[in-house]
């Protein structure tokens, strides 16, 4: 208990910065992620080829060498005056962006083919019969494996302690190398941090499931 | 639902519209890439004195050092995870309660816990001096109580009648699961385990973290020691080798896990047990992995991939 009512302020600027690493991320992960989406079924074969060949090569990146290519690639590209958060998110939202893509490519599968089919005969383009008619079923297929995807992208942003970053990897890294604190201790309650989130992430999206769920 | 459901037959203008799309979505991709190289041009990045360095055989051996030193780490890791899935798998399906209750708590616990806090924890409290068996034991814990996920809903997805009849023809639970239910199981999660061996051999660059001195690991030092040539330092270069290599090690793996998937699909010598169960928990399932492998999501029940 001592730690935790010592080190309070570190705690809480370190569950912070979690949430609002995970919470960045998530967004451009969603919105690069449907994009893809969007790509890899386009009519355009050279975005389709585009799209796969994002996915293939985030989904077999690791996460540390990816934080590495934006940490030291972006400066060298002259794009200098990232703070580190920032690049993390860029890192994690990439990261994820391929996995959400896949998830929601396989929801888009699962949308009843008529659907399209009677959105063409009435003549919406690829645009429309994409955003307003396939697209929001999609989603609501997608949506378990989605909020599974975010999860793991909370506990993939302890990587970010790594790269400068305060967060509460980063509160553990801290606490570990200054002595006189058991080690297990410290654990438990960083442990317990990181459950609040993801516990409260996998109540969210069975809630937007339980709101969005549609008798077929 | 192929994704050609999602557009007409594009005809002669929308031909045209399709090309000029195309022509400029290409010309976009190829102007940054460009512009990438410009820039690492301009600022010297592939300047010949940074790059010498890895015609020296002294280098490559070390290259290669710092590969066989991941490939150990992954490969015992590999084994002891694919043993502990395999143990907590069986408590999960125990017939006791208790036994099966600590197998769900364990898996559970596992599965929340990032990865690295495990590894920092167990590098801190158990193996201060060796980070090897800090990462290798965080890397098993955590990849097994994947894979005892996997191994467990591939032997629920095996159809209910097999193992009733084994049962009714007088095996014990060990035996219909031995030589009736395992065997067939194998088949339809064989995809998922190579893709969470994938997921593996990534998070082994975790221990590149703390200071484990693995192929991203060697990488960077390698450029801290490189005198830097004109003012500019041998990161970038030390980026394009080391990520070309993970990237290659990983996509080898990845196709491995296609491959098996596609031959198992084709197999027509008894059909494999229906993958419903397995892709949808699969599916269900990368949440808590922390990066799920290629060819989860294509196990799916819904058919062939979009091209």
């Amino acid at each position: 208990m001592n730690v935790l009512v010592d080190n309070f302020a570190m705690f809480r600027e370190g569950f912070f910065g979690t949430v609002e690493l995970t919470a960045l991320s998530s967004l451009l992960a969603l919105v690069l992620g449907t994009l893809m989406a969007a790509f890899r079924v386009s009519p355009v074969p050279a975005l389709r080829v585009f799209g796969t060949a994002w996915v293939t090569l985030l989904r077999n990146t690791p996460l540390v060498l990816l934080f590495l290519v934006v940490t030291l690639g972006l400066p060298a590209l002259g794009l200098k005056g990232w703070d580190s958060f920032w690049l993390a998110v860029m890192a994690l939202g990439c990261y994820t962006s391929a996995f959400i893509c896949e998830a929601i490519r396989s929801g888009i599968n699962t949308v009843p083919v008529g659907q399209a089919e009677a959105a063409r005969s009435i003549g919406m383009t690829f645009g429309q019969t994409l955003g307003q008619i396939v697209l929001p079923q999609a989603g609501r297929t997608a949506l378990p494996p989605i909020g599974s995807l975010l999860i793991a992208l909370t506990k993939n942003s302890a990587i970010a302690s790594g790269f400068n970053v305060t967060e509460l990897g980063s509160v553990q890294q801290t606490l570990n190398s200054a002595a006189g604190y058991n080690i297990y201790v410290i654990f438990v309650w960083i442990a317990i941090s990181y459950m609040i989130i993801t516990f409260a992430l996998s109540g969210l999206f069975r809630l937007l499931e339980n709101r969005l769920a549609v008798a077929r | 639902m192929s994704s050609s459901v999602l557009y007409d037959v594009p005809g002669p203008k929308a031909r045209t519209r399709n090309r000029v799309y195309g022509l400029l979505s290409t010309v976009a991709i190829l102007a940054l890439v460009a512009f990438v190289i410009y820039k690492f041009n301009d600022t010297g990045q592939f300047q010949a004195g940074l790059w010498e360095a890895y015609e020296y055989t002294d280098t490559q051996q070390r290259i290669v050092d710092g590969l066989l030193t991941t490939l150990k780490t992954f490969a015992i890791a590999a084994a002891l995870s694919l043993a502990l899935g395999a143990v907590l798998a069986v408590g999960r399906l125990s017939d006791h309660k208790p036994v099966r209750w600590a197998a769900t708590v364990l898996v559970e616990f596992f599965r929340a816990m990032p990865l690295l806090i495990m590894i920092f924890l167990l590098f801190a409290a158990v193996f201060t001096t060796e980070p090897m068996w800090a990462l290798v034991i965080g890397l098993t814990l955590y990849n097994g109580s994947v894979q005892a996920e996997i191994f467990r809903s591939g032997i629920n997805a095996v159809p209910k009648g097999q193992g009733e009849a084994a049962y009714a023809i007088g095996l014990r639970k060990t035996q219909v699961m031995t030589s009736v239910l395992v065997p067939q199981a194998v088949r339809s999660m064989l995809p998922s385990i190579i893709s969470q061996l994938v997921v593996t051999l990534k998070d082994t660059s975790l221990g590149f973290i703390i200071l484990y001195e693995e192929l991203l690991f060697v990488g960077k030092s390698f450029a801290q020691q490189t005198p830097p040539v004109n003012g500019v330092y041998a990161f970038i270069p030390m980026v394009i080798v080391f990520g070309s290599i993970y990237i290659l090690l990983c996509l080898a793996l990845s196709s491995l896990a296609t491959w098996v998937e596609r031959r198992s699909r084709r197999s027509r010598k008894g059909t494999p047990p229906a993958l419903e169960g397995t892709a949808a928990t699969v599916m269900a399932d990368p949440g808590h992995s922390a990066a799920p492998g290629p060819g989860e999501t294509g196990t799916g029940p819904d058919g062939p991939k979009a091209p």
